[in-house]
Formats: structure tokens, C-alpha cells, sequence
């Protein structure tokens, strides 16, 4: 294929714009350079000669019309001519579909004032849209409850099975590592004052009553809250959400039930997990930085540590699982159009969960203190 | 529009899939000009063949030669030329999700020319309205879109460069008739007036009589004939008399006849 780059000559004299070689997309840039070197007088008449184009495309065609607009607009008269059959019924398309063409009505950015009051409209109704999600839910929860055959036994304990025992060695050496973290620093304070062996008080209240609720709880929004708006999305994406809809299988009893009971029960059970192991890092830092002998550990540690700590502990962790499972099943539900809003919604089901996360977690300290517990 | 110059042959493609024998000696010639049916049964390899003329799937043996080059052997600059020179409709349109109409046919610009920001933006508008679409939906994403403005933006994607050849997947397929119509005509259309050449897999025996030249009928890993219509429904091929001679067939011929 001969490839022949076009070029464009502009007879003063005669009027004539003589066309040649390829008149196709890869070739627009330079004609469009060369067409504005050319000096135009300040009116005329034209005749655009095509007579010796080899080729012409419709991006070739659009360039000829925008010219002829242009020098129309400058009071010029144009013309075409000598172009063949298949290459007017081109450019008569082009100028046909460009005069067709409507003004789009450009949307006016918002003022800053305007902004921030859609965004808080916004949060409001996502608020209520997620009151309503949660009304829903318990309604659906009691109409189980009442015919417990409805509810999935072989999802349920799959979500147990994934949100619990797959997360069990990352949370094992997370807290490992938090236990190891917390003495070094509570330890070099306590050194000062030869006060080593309160680190078994400290490390103990730390760990069971905030550390271990709060790291396990963070870690499950991340791992598994994440994965809950992942798959519900997927699943509203392929219209599987609307299928179980229209066979009278609710979405809630199938996928959201299963997922909220499931985290319910395996996120306290992954807290007792990381208060152990907590305690344990902190028992190995103790023994190796501030002297303090596993047995002279294990044996302060029930002195000190009444049981209502590690309760106080533990109550906290059914409502950090419910926070988690119903924000990322309410982010999974929400996920329409596209990919793109499956990136978006998990990444706010997971921001929002830990953030809600922390909110209940000062409120439980504000209760607590309250007690007087 | 139609000679003879080839500007797609296929040569003793065998492909194997999964252990099933797809394609066995298969042998294709698309001609430059023409548009060309693909049809078979449900399995007959049509989708396969396609992605292996698009260097989407590798045959296990044969020559694919588009433009004159056997793309199964062809360096990768010279299978961005011969991508540069070919526009693909997806079954599902594969419209980018994240992007606005516009954005998606401007894709194909930003990627593949130098040209100016304004030209680009002209250009990408006109092929929108080409696919016969408003410019207002021009700033909407594809999930906003209606099924048959998602197809006619998936075009307007695949004409932005102003390909020499053209595949469709099921152009008309989860439209509605008058839709569908709209797009045979379109379709039309635009290759007489761009000069295309057209390769469209499709079930739609409405599009096949309206739209083709020629019609390739795929069943047992090859093609069994390929003719026009009129003559390729009276081929006594025992696979072919039944893809066509059910109600829907005959219905689809007499509405042609009739025309």
C-alpha cells in the first residue's frame, strides 16, 4: 500500500485549494499545521479542488467542513468540487450529522457554599437510607427467628469458617506484635521508677479491655468487611440480587443474615484469640527486657486482672461486628453501575466501619466510666 | 463496492479448547467492501474465530492473515498497525465504566493520534452522532445508558478512527425489534458511507437478510458454505436447512421477500 502524505496547495490567482494524497486521521495534524500557515485575505471565494485525493476518511471529511465553516464564518465563499462520488456522499454526511448537531447546556460548578450543602443533604439521606437498611434487616432477622428453617445454615457457617478460622494466624501475630509493641514502650517508662512488675497490671486493663477489641475489630473492617461489599456488589452487578428477588428468596435472609450472624459470633471468638496472644507477646517482652519470669507473670496476672476486665472486653465485640457486617452489607447493596463503583463502595464500607468502629468504642468508654466499671 | 482483493484469510485453522476440537481445517476469506455473516449453531466456534482473527485466542495451527499479515507471526508494531486499522463492537459493548461516553470514544484518539484537544473532541462528537446518538448523552456514564445507546456508543467507540474493517458481536442482539432495525440501518449506512468492511457474528435472521453479501455458516470445527442468502437457504447442507427452515427462518425470509 502506497502510503502518500497529503499536501495542500493554495492558488492565489485562480482561487483553487488543491487537495492531494491521503485525507485520513494519521495525516489531520499536519494538514491542519499547514492550513495555518496560509495567509487569508479578508474575504473571497474559494473553490477546494479534490480532485487528486487518493484516499478520504470521515475524519478527512470533518477537517474539509471545519475549514469551509471556518472560512465562511470570515465572509468567504466556498466550494467543492472534483471530489468523487464516494468522497461527497462523505462529506455531505459530515456537514448533514455536524448541522444536526445541538449545544450541549453546560452544568455550572457548584459555588463552595452550594457544595457543601449537597454534600450534607447527602449524608443525610445515605444516614436514612441506612436507618431504613437496618429496619429491613431486623424485620427480616424476627421473621427468621420465628421459622428458624430459613435460616442458611451451610452460608452462615462458611462466613464463620472465612471471617473467623481463615483470619486467625494474622490476627495471632498482629496482636503478637501489639502485646510486644505496647511493653517496650510502657516498659522503659516503668524501668525508670523500678516499677517492672506493674507491667502485668498495665499490659492486662491495655490489652483486654481496649487493644484486642479494638486491633481484631479494625482488621476484620479491613479483611472482611471489604469482601462483604466486594461480593454483594459483584452479585447486584450480575443481577443475581434481582434474580433471588423474583423467586421469593430475599437477598436479606440468603446473603445478609448468613454474613451479619456469622460475624456476630466469630469476631468475639477472634478477640478472645487476640487477648491471648496479646498477653503472651507482652509476657515475652517482660521476660527478656524488664526480667519479669513467665511464672512471676502468670502468677500476678489473676491478682490483678479481675475477670470483669476481659468482659468488659468482650462486650464490646457483638457491636463492632455488627457495625462491620451491616455497613459493608449496606455498601454492597448500594454498588450499581459499574466496576468502578465496587472500588468506590468498598473502599467507604471500609472507612466508614472503622470509623464507626471508633465512635462505639468512645462511647463504650463513656458508659463505662459513667458505671463507674 | 465488492472485489475480489482478500483483506482477511484464514487457512487450516485448528483450534482445541478445553479438549474439545473447535475448529478443524478451517479455511475463510473475507473480501475487501463486503459485509459477511457468521452464523452457527450454539458452539459452532463463530465467538472463537472471531477473537482469533482479533489476536484475542491462538489457534493451534494455521495462518490468520489480516491486511496481509499473518498476525499469529507478526511482530508486536505491526499488530498495533494493524490494530490502529480495525474498530471491534463487543457482544456486551465493553464500554469502559469508569468513563463518560465522550471519554470513552475519545479513548481511541488520545491513545493512537497527535492531534489537538478540540480536534479530538470534534471529532469524538461527530462519531457520536454518526452512531445516531443526542450529544447530551455525551457526559453520561454507560450504566446510565439505555441497552441500544450502549451498542451505539459501543460503535461510535469502534468508528472513532475511522477503521477499514469493522467486526460486530451480536450487533442486534437483546434489542428490541425497532431498535434492532434502526441498527441494521446504521449499520448500513455507515458502510456505504465510510466504505467498511464488515464481519458481524449474529443469530438475528433479520439483520443477515437486510445487511450481508455473504454469509459464512460455521458447524462441525469448519465452514459448511458461504454464499449469499438467497443462495445459502437452499444449500441442502442438513445442518443449514435446519438453522433456517424453522418458523423463525422462513418468517425472516418472507418478511425480505415481501420488501
Amino acid at each position: 500500500m502506497t502510503t502518500a502524505n497529503p499536501t495542500i496547495e493554495y492558488n492565489h490567482d485562480s482561487q483553487q485549494f488543491i487537495c492531494q494524497g491521503e485525507w485520513v486521521i494519521a495525516y489531520l495534524p499536519v494538514l491542519q499545521n499547514k492550513f495555518r500557515e496560509i495567509k487569508w485575505a479578508e474575504s473571497g471565494s474559494l473553490t477546494i479542488n479534490g480532485a487528486a485525493i487518493s484516499r478520504m476518511d470521515s475524519a478527512g471529511a470533518w477537517l474539509l467542513n471545519e475549514w469551509k465553516t471556518a472560512l465562511e464564518e470570515k465572509q468567504w465563499h466556498v466550494n467543492f468540487e472534483k471530489f468523487s462520488k464516494e468522497q461527497q456522499a462523505l462529506l455531505n454526511m459530515v456537514e448533514k450529522t455536524i448541522a444536526a448537531e445541538e449545544p450541549i447546556h453546560a452544568i455550572p460548578p457548584l459555588s463552595l457554599v452550594a457544595r457543601v450543602g449537597k454534600q450534607t443533604l447527602d449524608s443525610i439521606a445515605l444516614f436514612q437510607e441506612y436507618l431504613a437498611f437496618i429496619g429491613k434487616l431486623s424485620f427480616e432477622a424476627l421473621r427468621i427467628a420465628g421459622n428458624p428453617k430459613h435460616l442458611r445454615w451451610g452460608s452462615f457457617v462458611t462466613v464463620i469458617y472465612r471471617t473467623g478460622f481463615q483470619a486467625l494466624p494474622i490476627i495471632a501475630l498482629l496482636s503478637l506484635l501489639i502485646g510486644v509493641v505496647i511493653t517496650y514502650q510502657m516498659g522503659l517508662q516503668l524501668k525508670n521508677y523500678g516499677a517492672n512488675i506493674y507491667i502485668v497490671d498495665l499490659l492486662g486493663l491495655s490489652i483486654l479491655r481496649e487493644f484486642g477489641p479494638l486491633i481484631t475489630a479494625i482488621m476484620v473492617a479491613g479483611r472482611t468487611g471489604s469482601a462483604f461489599t466486594a461480593q454483594i456488589g459483584m452479585m447486584k452487578l450480575n443481577q443475581e440480587v434481582d434474580a433471588l428477588n423474583t423467586m421469593g428468596v430475599t437477598p436479606d435472609e440468603l446473603l445478609l443474615i448468613p454474613r451479619i450472624v456469622g460475624l456476630l459470633i466469630a469476631l468475639p471468638l477472634l478477640t478472645v484469640w487476640a487477648d491471648g496472644f496479646g498477653v503472651i507477646g507482652g509476657m515475652i517482652m517482660s521476660n527478656s527486657m524488664l526480667k519479669i519470669t513467665m511464672y512471676d507473670f502468670m502468677q500476678r496476672f489473676p491478682h490483678v486482672i479481675p475477670l470483669k476486665t476481659l468482659l468488659l472486653g468482650l462486650c464490646k465485640a457483638p457491636v463492632f461486628a455488627l457495625v462491620i457486617s451491616s455497613i459493608g452489607c449496606f455498601q454492597g447493596m448500594k454498588v450499581e453501575g459499574g466496576a468502578d463503583s465496587v472500588g468506590l463502595n468498598t473502599t467507604r464500607s471500609v472507612v466508614m466501619a472503622i470509623f464507626f468502629i471508633i465512635v462505639a468504642d468512645a462511647f463504650f468508654s463513656i458508659i463505662f466510666s459513667k458505671l463507674k466499671l | 463496492m465488492t472485489n475480489s482483493e482478500p483483506i482477511i484469510e484464514m487457512k487450516n485453522i485448528n483450534t482445541v479448547l478445553g479438549g474439545t476440537c473447535v475448529h478443524k481445517d478451517l479455511n475463510l476469506t473475507i473480501n475487501r467492501g463486503e459485509i459477511l455473516g457468521i452464523v452457527g449453531g450454539s458452539g459452532s466456534g463463530k465467538t472463537t474465530l472471531l477473537r482469533e482473527i482479533l489476536a484475542l485466542t491462538r489457534p493451534n495451527s494455521g495462518s490468520i492473515d489480516v491486511f496481509g499479515h499473518d498476525i499469529l507471526t507478526a511482530s508486536s508494531a505491526t499488530l498495533l498497525a494493524i490494530q490502529k486499522r480495525w474498530g471491534v463492537l463487543f457482544q456486551q459493548n465493553a464500554l469502559f465504566s469508569s468513563l463518560t461516553l465522550l471519554e470513552n470514544v475519545l479513548f481511541p484518539l488520545k491513545e493512537h493520534t497527535s492531534l489537538d484537544v478540540n480536534s479530538m473532541k470534534d471529532l469524538a462528537e461527530l462519531k457520536i452522532m454518526m452512531a445516531g446518538l443526542p450529544l447530551d448523552a455525551a457526559s453520561k456514564y454507560p450504566a446510565e445508558l439505555s441497552g441500544g445507546m450502549q451498542k451505539r456508543a459501543g460503535l461510535a467507540r469502534a468508528i472513532v478512527l475511522d477503521p477499514e474493517l469493522l467486526f460486530l458481536d451480536e450487533p442486534t442482539a437483546g434489542l428490541d425489534p425497532q431498535t434492532a432495525t434502526g441498527f441494521d440501518d446504521l449499520i448500513l449506512n455507515l458502510q456505504s458511507s465510510m466504505g467498511l468492511t464488515i464481519v458481524m457474528v449474529t443469530h438475528d435472521l433479520d439483520s443477515l437478510w437486510k445487511i450481508t453479501n455473504r454469509v459464512a455458516f460455521l458447524g462441525k470445527g469448519g465452514v459448511l458454505a458461504v454464499e449469499p442468502m438467497q443462495k445459502l437457504v437452499k444449500n441442502s447442507n442438513p445442518l443449514i436447512q435446519e438453522f433456517f427452515g424453522g418458523p423463525r427462518g422462513r418468517a425472516a425470509q418472507e418478511s425480505h421477500d415481501g420488501n
